[in-house]
């Protein structure tokens, strides 16, 4: 082969620069499309800091809202901080101990055929839109006794409930057999080998799940709008009555007219966001840690 | 799970009276708890039947097609609100998918490993962003810029497709709240994607690359083939969650009631956003009744969502012979 055949064979033809013209621009396309999405976030999170910086102040803590307020009345949100704390909380104590019971069934107890049974419904519950589980907890327990926080508690714990039973099934999978086999041979029963072993092995990724879970549901809207939204002026720490919270809150002031709510409404969700992210972004590092220890755990 | 497998052996009945009752409180309190789940997702779809038998007995299934929201005259229809959330949702996918193919391959083929990780973070992230604060953000950030910037220039480039029609006054309307939906799912399909998109083997890459193929090539000969169906059911449950989203959209889309507008700049409704807006401002027992209808209608939707994702995956798992 003289010296000229093989320098053709390395120059590109137009067919090559073709190709790797199409890849170039699917390769920035690519780079483009990650920047975007991570642009989404920025400059969603930056919106809501710049605009509801503004407005936070101990006032924001401490003062409730004030219906029709005349613009420039000093109030705030405490009234929907309370209100969250309270629905969210007694939502959690709800769906954390039904949740992980689930969890204990699927990978402890229950037979193939019904493990893939309740893992379908939990995926069915966790796809029904959260609009659906308002106008469900309505009918269900508001209709007929009036609205409350806790019918709103209620309908976030179903909301709740597939995030916390899928999370624990998952790490409940991790814990090595060993452990249960090592406990079943001591002569423990099974329900001490579960209780005692293989639950506490997994007690920190199932507590991050369900921290994840809480970030999740403390910022639903729909279905507190429709069990638990009708409320009187004040702090109220009741559940038994109709509860402010703070993504109701938004809502509403989001609808006003008046530009002195809409600012209460970026600090409120200045608020919500930072109090969402912390927790996720947290709770994500904990999770890889937890599991980490139990793959380590399992060789 | 090959967790029961092997402890199987172990499960023969104890024989200690207090070990055997303390399995049976467990095992007990365990199965009621899942049977529980399933009894709710039965309550649910019991409870919206019952709220919905009046307006299903009075308008029947025709209800599906029928345009106006009048609450004098005691008529109602769904269609409006249908057209609403499939031109909504399936734009939103349309806008979305790429953009979430995209950041996937990006994160399991292009990046620099010490880019993967933030990048996967904050696309993720964005998914626990609650659907009120993008809808505060899209009705008073998004809309002003769509309404000065995005709208006219569309109309004015593309404006001889009816699609694309005079801009809307205030920035609300289809196209916002496509928008803001498209910011909701684009976090799902993407992290589906991606743990996808990282599960086909090395070996087939580099046989690819090693043909002489490109990244483009291999990822149109390679990756996109092998994880065609897990994509597929990925989009399926973006849509799922677009087509049940209320508050966001109920912010942005503009609220009209009874208007089908072809314009994608006009404003109009969605069955979740409807719901969220006119549930407890329903005037009559008919309407609360039609709203639990249009309540229905999302809750069949959702699972013929679910039941389609799934049986995609389970087919396309068959086909390559790994258990997903």
């Amino acid at each position: 082969m003289s010296a000229a055949d093989v320098s053709i064979l390395r120059r590109p033809n137009d067919r090559l620069r073709r190709r790797r013209a199409v890849n170039l621009a699917m390769e920035v396309l690519g780079w483009l499309a990650a920047a975007i999405g991570v642009a989404l976030l920025v400059i969603l999170v930056w919106s809501v800091a710049k605009r509801g910086a503004s407005e936070l102040s101990l006032d924001l803590f401490t003062k409730s809202q004030v219906p029709y307020a005349v613009s420039g009345t000093s109030q705030g949100l405490a009234n929907a901080f309370v209100g969250s704390l309270v629905i969210v909380g007694i939502a959690t104590a709800i769906a954390l101990p039904f949740g992980i019971l689930i969890a204990i069934y699927v990978s402890e107890f229950a037979p193939r055929a019904v493990r893939n049974g309740v893992n379908f419904v939990l995926d069915v519950l966790n796809g029904i839109p959260a609009i659906v589980i308002g106008v469900f907890i309505y009918g269900l327990i508001v209709l007929g006794r009036g609205q409350s926080g806790f019918a709103g508690s209620c309908a976030l714990a179903v909301l709740m409930l597939p995030l916390v039973a899928r999370s624990t099934i998952e790490i409940l999978a991790l814990v090595p057999n060993s452990l249960r086999e090592a406990a079943l041979g001591l002569g423990s029963p099974r329900w001490r080998a579960t209780l005692g072993i293989v639950v506490p092995q997994a007690i920190g990724g199932i507590l991050t799940g369900a921290t994840l879970a809480v970030a999740r549901v403390a910022g639903e809207t729909a279905p507190l709008l429709l069990t638990t939204s009708i409320v009187g002026p004040g702090v109220h720490w009741n559940p038994r009555m109709a509860l402010q919270s703070v993504p109701v809150a938004i809502y509403e002031l989001t609808d006003s007219p008046i530009p002195s709510d809409h600012a209460i409404a970026w600090a409120g969700a200045l608020v919500l966001i930072l109090f969402i992210l912390i927790v996720s972004l947290t709770a994500r590092w904990l999770a890889t840690r937890s599991r980490r220890k139990l793959a380590r755990a399992a060789r | 799970m090959s967790a029961l497998d092997t402890t199987d052996v172990a499960r023969r009945p104890f024989t200690g009276r207090r070990a055997r009752l303390g399995d049976l409180l467990l095992q007990g309190a365990a199965a009621v708890a899942a049977l529980g789940a399933t009894v709710i997702v039965g309550l649910i779809a019991w409870q919206l039947i019952k709220g919905a038998r009046l307006s299903l007995s009075t308008f029947g299934l025709g209800f599906v097609t029928d345009v106006g929201w009048d609450p004098v005259h005691l008529h109602f229809g769904a269609a409006t609100f249908l057209y609403g959330t499939a031109i909504t949702s399936f734009g939103a996918l349309l806008l979305g998918t790429p953009l979430a193919l995209g950041i996937a391959l990006f994160v399991s083929e292009l990046a620099p490993s010490w880019l993967r990780g933030p990048v996967t973070a904050l696309v993720e992230t964005l998914a626990a962003v609650p659907s009120v604060i993008i809808g505060l953000w899209g009705i008073l950030v998004l809309a002003p810029i769509m309404r000065d910037h995005v709208e006219p220039a569309l109309h004015s480039s593309l404006g001889f497709v009816p699609l694309f029609g005079p801009p809307n006054s205030v920035g609300t309307g289809y196209l916002t709240a496509i928008v803001v939906l498209t910011i909701m799912i684009v976090p799902i399909i993407s992290s589906i994607s991606r743990e996808l998109f990282l599960g086909v083997p090395n070996e087939l890459k580099e046989g690819a690359l090693g043909l002489g193929a490109t990244r483009w090539e291999t990822v149109r000969g390679v990756v996109f083939p092998y994880t065609r169906g897990g994509v597929a059911a990925a989009m399926i449950l973006g849509l799922g969650r677009a087509l049940g989203e209320a508050i966001a959209v109920a912010l942005v889309i503009g609220a009209f009631n009874n208007s089908i507008s072809g314009n994608v700049f006009g404003n109009g409704n969605t069955l979740g956003a409807w719901i969220a807006i006119q549930f407890l401002n329903a005037a009559s027992n008919l309407e609360k009744s039609s709203l639990v209808y249009l309540g229905l209608i999302l809750l069949v939707f959702s699972l013929v969502v679910n039941l389609l994702a799934q049986a995609i995956v389970r087919r396309s798992a068959r086909k390559l012979g790994t258990p997903s």
